[in-house]
C-alpha cells in the first residue's frame, strides 16, 4: 500500500498537472456561479470580477427549485434506505450461512445489472402511465431500489464476508442471545460497511438521468432533470446554469471523497478491493 | 439479467449451518431480494419481447393487432438502426481506449510519492460525481461554446481558429465529454490495483536497471492487466447506455450523426410513440448488452470465492 520511497518531482509535476485539468471544468462553472450574466459569456474570460451571490438567490427564489431538490433527496435517501433494508439480511445470509446456492445467486443478481434500462423503457413507461405511477416520486423510488440493489448486496456481502464469524460462536458462548449477538455484536462491525455501501447507493441515485429524464415532467423532476432544462435556447443563461449545477453537485462531491475507497469495491462488485 | 450465464433457480436452500452454532433458515432472509429483482428483470423483459411482435402505435389506436416479425424487418432495413450501433461502438471504444490508455499513465504517476498527492487525487476524482446533465452542459456551454466558450478563447488566442464543437465534430464532442466523466472511474480502480503490487518487484526491477518508462510497461500494465479487463467490461455496460448527455447537448443530431441505440429506442418510443419498433430496437440492445454481460460475469466469477 505504500508509494515508492523517493519523491518523484517529474512525475508529481504531471500528476498535478492532470488533477488540475481534469478539475478545470468543475472549477470553471464553480468560478461563473459567482459572475454576472454578462460577465459569465465575456471573451476574454473575465478572471478578476466582484462576486455576487445573485444567481443563487434567483435559483433559490424560484419556487420550483425547492420542491426539484426535495425530490433528489427523497428518491435519493428513500431509494437507499429500501435498498439497503432489503440488502442487509440477504448479504447476512448468503455470508454467514452460504449454502451451495449462494454463488449462482449472486452471480444472477449481478446479471440483473446488465438489462440495459433502454430495453425496458417501453413496458416499465407504459406500467407507469397505467397505473397513474407516472411523474411520481414512488415510481423513481422503486426503479432506483432495483435498480442499486445487486449492487448493494453485493457491497455488503464483500463487507458481511470479511466479518470474522468466529465472533458469532464467541457472544453465544458467553450467553448472548440472538438479538444480542446482531445488535450489540455484529452491527458494530458491519455499520462501516453498511454506511458506505448507502453513500455509493445515494451517488448513484442522486445522479441517475435515464429514468428521472424519461419518467418525469415536473411533479416528481428532480434535479437532474432540472438542470436539463437549461438545454433550451431560451434557458441559456451561464451563470444561473452554474448556480444551480453548483448546489446540485456539491453535496455528492463531498459524498463521493469521502467513499472513494468503498467507491471501487462496490462499482466492481469485489473484483478490485 | 436472468438469460445469461446463470439458469438455475436462485432460490438459496435452507440447510443446518454448523459453523455459526445452529440451524439457520436463510431463505426468508434472501427470498426478498431475489423475488423482487427476478420480477423486476424478467416481467418488463417479457413484455418488451411481446411488444416488439405488435402492431403497436400509441397516437394511432387502429393500428393493432400481431405483427410477427414485421418490426425486426422494417428495423433491419431501417439504415438509422445500423447507424445507431455504429454510433453506441464508436463511443465505447473510443472512451473506453481514452480512459483505460489515460487511466494507466495517470494511476502509475500517483502512486509515486509527491506533495499534495491525496488532494491531486480528489480533484482527479471529481468529475465522476457530476450527474451527467451537468457535466454534458458545463461542457457545451462554458467550455466547448464556438464563441464565447473557455476553448474558443484559448485556441483563438494561440491562432489556431476556433472549432464549433457540436458542429464540426459532434461525436467526438461526446466523447469527450463521456472520457472526462469516465477517466475517474478508470483511474480509481487502476491505482487501486497498482497499491497492491509489493515494493520488492518494482526494486528488483529498479536493480535490474529498468528506468520508469520500462517498469510502467512491463511490470505495473501487467500488474494492472486484470483491473482493466474489470474497467473495460463495466464502462462498456455503463456506455452502452448513455442518454443524458445526448440528450440536453445534440439531441442524436446533427442528423443522426450522435444517435446511438439507446437514443433511438427513446425517440421510437417516447416521441414516435410507436411501442412496437421500439420495443423491437430494445430487443437489440438487449441482446447486445448480454453479449457483453456474459464475458463480464465469466470474468468477475472467477474472481469470486465463496
Amino acid at each position: 500500500m505504500s508509494a515508492r520511497n523517493r519523491t518523484q518531482p517529474i512525475a508529481g509535476t504531471f500528476a498535478w498537472l492532470a488533477a488540475l485539468l481534469m478539475f478545470f471544468p468543475i472549477f470553471w462553472m464553480f468560478l461563473a456561479s459567482f459572475k454576472t450574466e454578462v460577465e459569465a459569456i465575456a471573451t476574454p474570460p473575465e478572471l478578476i470580477f466582484t462576486p455576487t451571490l445573485e444567481n443563487y438567490r434567483d435559483i433559490l427564489q424560484r419556487a420550483d427549485y425547492l420542491s426539484f431538490a426535495l425530490n433528489s433527496v427523497i428518491v435519493s435517501f428513500g431509494s437507499t434506505v429500501l435498498a439497503v433494508l432489503l440488502a442487509v439480511p440477504a448479504a447476512f445470509g448468503m455470508a454467514f450461512y452460504p449454502t451451495e446456492r449462494t454463488r449462482g445467486t449472486l452471480l444472477w443478481m449481478l446479471s440483473t445489472k446488465m438489462l440495459p434500462p433502454v430495453g425496458v423503457l417501453v413496458p416499465i413507461y407504459l406500467f407507469a402511465r397505467d397505473v397513474d405511477l407516472l411523474d411520481t416520486r414512488t415510481s423513481l423510488v422503486i426503479i432506483y431500489t432495483l435498480m442499486n440493489l445487486p449492487i448493494v448486496v453485493w457491497m455488503l456481502f464483500t463487507f458481511f464476508k470479511e466479518t470474522p464469524k468466529a465472533i458469532i460462536e464467541a457472544s453465544r458462548i458467553d450467553g448472548a442471545n440472538v438479538s444480542q449477538t446482531i445488535f450489540s455484536v455484529l452491527l458494530p462491525l458491519v455499520l462501516p460497511g453498511i454506511a458506505s455501501t448507502a453513500l455509493l447507493n445515494i451517488i448513484l441515485a442522486w445522479n441517475e438521468a435515464f429514468w428521472s429524464l424519461n419518467l418525469t415532467a415536473h411533479n416528481a423532476a428532480p434535479l437532474t432533470a432540472f438542470i436539463a432544462s437549461f438545454s433550451a435556447p431560451e434557458g441559456l443563461f451561464w451563470a444561473k446554469l452554474s448556480a444551480a449545477s453548483t448546489m446540485a453537485i456539491a453535496p455528492i462531491l463531498v459524498f463521493g471523497w469521502i467513499s472513494q475507497r468503498q467507491l471501487v469495491r462496490g462499482l466492481t462488485f469485489g473484483a478490485v478491493k | 439479467m436472468s438469460t445469461t450465464a446463470v439458469t438455475r433457480l436462485p432460490t438459496p436452500r435452507t440447510r443446518r449451518s454448523r459453523t455459526s452454532g445452529g440451524a439457520v433458515n436463510t431463505l426468508p432472509l434472501v427470498a426478498p431480494s431475489v423475488v423482487l429483482l427476478l420480477i423486476f428483470s424478467l416481467v418488463p423483459l417479457a413484455a418488451t419481447l411481446w411488444f416488439s411482435v405488435l402492431r403497436y402505435n400509441l397516437l394511432n389506436p387502429a393500428i393493432h393487432g400481431f405483427a410477427g416479425f414485421a418490426n425486426y424487418r422494417f428495423l433491419f432495413a431501417d439504415p438509422a438502426l445500423l447507424h445507431s450501433l455504429f454510433v453506441s461502438v464508436a463511443l465505447v471504444v473510443e472512451v473506453l481506449v481514452i480512459t483505460v490508455g489515460l487511466g494507466c499513465i495517470l494511476a502509475s504517476l500517483f502512486e509515486t510519492r509527491f506533495p499534495g498527492r491525496s488532494i491531486a487525487r480528489v480533484l482527479m476524482i471529481s468529475p465522476f460525481f457530476v450527474m451527467p446533465t451537468v457535466s454534458a452542459l458545463i461542457w457545451k456551454n462554458l467550455l466547448m461554446h464556438p464563441v464565447n466558450g473557455f476553448i474558443a478563447w484559448v485556441t483563438r488566442s494561440l491562432g489556431l481558429g476556433v472549432v464549433d464543437f457540436f458542429t464540426d465534430w459532434p461525436l467526438t464532442s461526446v466523447v469527450i465529454i463521456v472520457a472526462w466523466q469516465w477517466l475517474p472511474f478508470a483511474f480509481l480502480i487502476l491505482l487501486t490495483a497498482l497499491q497492491s503490487l509489493d515494493e520488492e518487484t518494482r526494486e528488483a526491477a529498479n536493480i535490474d536497471g529498468a528506468g520508469p518508462i520500462r517498469t510502467f510497461l512491463f511490470i505495473e500494465v501487467p500488474h494492472m492487466g486484470r483491473a482493466a479487463s474489470v474497467v473495460v467490461l463495466m464502462e462498456t455496460i455503463f456506455l452502452l447506455g448513455i442518454f443524458a448527455e445526448i440528450y440536453v447537448t445534440t439531441s442524436g443530431g446533427p442528423g443522426i450523426a450522435t444517435t446511438n441505440l439507446t437514443f433511438l429506442i427513446y425517440e421510437r418510443a417516447l416521441l414516435a410513440y410507436n411501442v412496437g419498433g421500439a420495443s423491437a430496437a430494445g430487443v437489440i440492445a438487449i441482446i447486445l448488452a448480454n453479449v457483453l454481460a456474459a464475458f463480464l460475469v465469466r470474468a468477475i466469477g472467477k474472481r469470486l470465492d465463496i
